[in-house]
């Protein structure tokens, strides 16, 4: 190997961890740049987007299940933060991690039944999940506010560091977003991981290879619960107002759009396709008022052409090129 | 090693399998064989854990598996391919063995997330052993491919890597050269021969006579769900029973 190719050799060995490094840095500085607060609003909402996105990517890119309830999760956190903080006077870091947990076991109660069906009705039994909490936040009002919402949420504290300002919040919501990132690739490129691809490509070969595909459904699914449990937290937190509107099903479409338009199975897909999804209609006033039908004509029109994504679709073909070419030098 | 026990699985009231015993010797090569529709796939499937048996036992190294979920089977040491391949196409060749090797992986997802040092050499071993597997099935080429694009031959070579790489105790081949050429075929054939020399126990189904010949050390024959012969690939060649299960088969068909 002459230095080039080494150079070239570190860079692919460390390719995940170099990527991480670079967001981070171009995370850290560009507000400072660029601070505009109306901008730094939208991207922290898509950091915290990111992170539901990136659960659900991993229950439906990685491990091939379909749930069309994801905003339900959300709003537990949400309106669980909200509540606990508000209502009962509980300080706002435990709550996240009481209402991650709470949201866990609802999950897990949820899921153990739901994740014996598949496809369509699978799809059917989140969608209802996700309209009985609606339904909840919006008829009990005196707990949740009801159609009107719920406001006065706190902001979030380090001692005496308040995370009040969209700035601040920036870093919060992003710092959330590279964990949360960090750990989805973690889990991709560990035993765990190749076990729920294999479920997602042919379940009875990965149970003859020795993975418990029902166990295995489970627990990303209540992964993916938690992770957009914290995400409703950090929602709450950041906007301090939480309504019906933000989790009822057209929500919990949306973010499945962001997966399949971001890339199904691609951590960094998550990202690209709630940035996308949620940029776009800000830039496009078109995209504003016909928002439902343009996010069902991209839905269907990646499927018939790129079904995996657009990441994902186009680093697959990436991928089959580089073979290739490798293939031919060799 | 491994004894099936009067086995019987029946779909919709037509017996598979019908009251089938035989034993695997360790560090041997036995052949199930048997005319299309015999029952071969069934058994594998029933010692798998794939299909459950409507009746009989199977024990594994001194312990009754019968019926037991296939990936607890799998836990136990017994690797198998499948007749019509089940690979998975989106990933690559070096992604699907390492797959095989789901066996000695961790299971718990909250290590997966943190990766501490000690999941962290967990893996770069695993890669290391997957990384042999392909090397020995001459698949190292091959690594970064999409199984999705390879060629037939290769993707079986695919399934027998993701099969062996855990080391198994027990390996079941469900037709592991159906569709290869001669050449290809001949490579396999080394392959169950350098497996069978370095100890492994193999069960073989497969319908080229002249592989099954030349690598089993006992051969079992199935016919419409009954095992009708078993012995030496000699004396079975010469049992009339197994003749005529084939012979009148062809004709009656012919
Ligand atoms: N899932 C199933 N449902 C109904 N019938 C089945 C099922 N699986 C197998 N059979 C039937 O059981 C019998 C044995 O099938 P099996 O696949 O075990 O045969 P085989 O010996 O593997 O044949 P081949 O050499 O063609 O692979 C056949 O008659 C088949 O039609
Ligand atoms: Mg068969």
């Amino acid at each position: 190997m002459n230095s080039r190719d080494k150079i070239f050799y570190f860079l692919y060995l460390h390719r995940t961890g170099l990527t991480v490094l670079m967001l981070t840095m171009v995370l850290a500085i560009y507000p400072l740049l660029y601070g505009n607060p109306y901008i730094l609003g939208l991207t922290n909402l898509i950091g915290i987007y990111t992170i539901v996105v990136l659960g659900l990517n991993l229950f439906i890119g990685y491990a091939g299940q379909i749930s069309l309830g994801h905003a339900a999760f959300f709003a537990l956190g949400a309106y669980g933060s909200a509540l606990m903080t508000t209502e009962w006077g509980f300080w706002p870091w435990p709550s996240i991690v009481l209402v991650a947990l709470g949201t866990a076991m609802i999950a897990l109660l949820v899921g153990i039944p739901a994740l014996r069906l598949h496809g369509h009705y699978l799809a059917m039994a989140t969608l209802g999940f996700n309209i009985v909490i609606y339904t909840v936040l919006v008829q009990w009002d005196e707990l949740t506010g009801g159609p009107s919402g719920f406001a006065g949420i706190p902001s979030l504290s380090i001692g005496s560091w308040q995370f009040d300002s969209d700035l601040k919040l920036h870093y919060l919501v992003w710092a959330a977003a590279l964990i949360c990132l960090t750990l989805g690739l973690n889990l991709v490129r560990s035993g765990v991981g190749r076990g729920l691809a294999a479920l997602a490509g042919d379940e009875i070969a990965a149970r003859s290879l020795g993975v418990d595909t029902r166990t295995a459904k489970v627990k990303v699914f209540v992964l993916s619960a938690v992770l957009a449990s914290l995400a409703g937290s950090l929602y709450a937190h950041t906007f301090g107002f939480v309504s019906p509107d933000t989790f009822g099903i057209f929500a919990s479409v949306d973010f499945v759009t962001m997966v399949v338009v971001g890339g199904l199975g691609s951590v960094w897909g998550s990202l690209f396709g709630a940035a996308l999804l949620t940029w776009l209609p800000e830039f496009i006033d078109l995209f504003e008022a016909y928002k439902e039908i343009i996010h069902g004509l991209l839905l269907v029109v990646v499927l018939l052409y790129l079904p995996q994504g657009l990441v994902t679709g186009l680093v697959d073909l990436a991928r089959v090129r580089l073979a290739r070419r490798r293939h031919r030098r060799a | 090693m491994l004894d099936v026990t009067s086995l019987c699985r029946n779909f919709g009231g037509l017996p598979a399998l019908s009251e089938v015993s035989f034993s695997l010797q360790r560090g041997r090569v036995t052949a199930l064989i048997g005319p299309n529709g015999a029952g071969k796939t069934t058994m594998i499937n029933c010692i798998t854990g794939a299909d459950l048996p409507d009746a009989g036992r199977v024990d594994f190294a001194g312990e009754e598996i019968t019926g037991l979920p296939a990936y607890r089977v799998a836990r136990l040491g017994i690797a198998r391919t499948f007749q019509n391949l089940r690979l998975f196409p989106r990933l690559s060749v070096i992604d699907n063995v390492l797959c095989g090797l789901t066996v000695h992986g961790g299971k718990s997802m909250l290590g997966a997330l943190l990766r501490p040092p000690s999941v962290r050499n967990r893996e770069r071993r695993l890669h290391l052993k997957a990384m042999a597997a392909l090397d020995r099935f001459g698949l190292t080429e091959l690594a970064d491919w999409p199984v999705g694009v390879l060629a037939y031959g290769d993707r079986k070579r695919v399934e027998l890597a993701r099969a062996v790489v855990s080391d198994p105790s027990l390996i079941l081949l469900d037709e592991p050269v159906a569709g290869l050429n001669h050449e290809e075929t001949m490579a396999v054939g080394n392959e169950i021969r350098a497996l069978r020399a370095q100890g492994y126990t193999l069960l073989l189904v497969e319908h080229d006579m002249d592989l099954v010949m030349g690598v089993s050390d006992h051969v079992v024959v199935l016919d419409g769900g009954r095992c009708i012969a078993s012995g030496t690939p000699d004396e079975v060649r010469q049992n009339p029973l197994v003749l005529e299960a084939y012979l009148g088969r062809t004709s009656a068909t012919a």
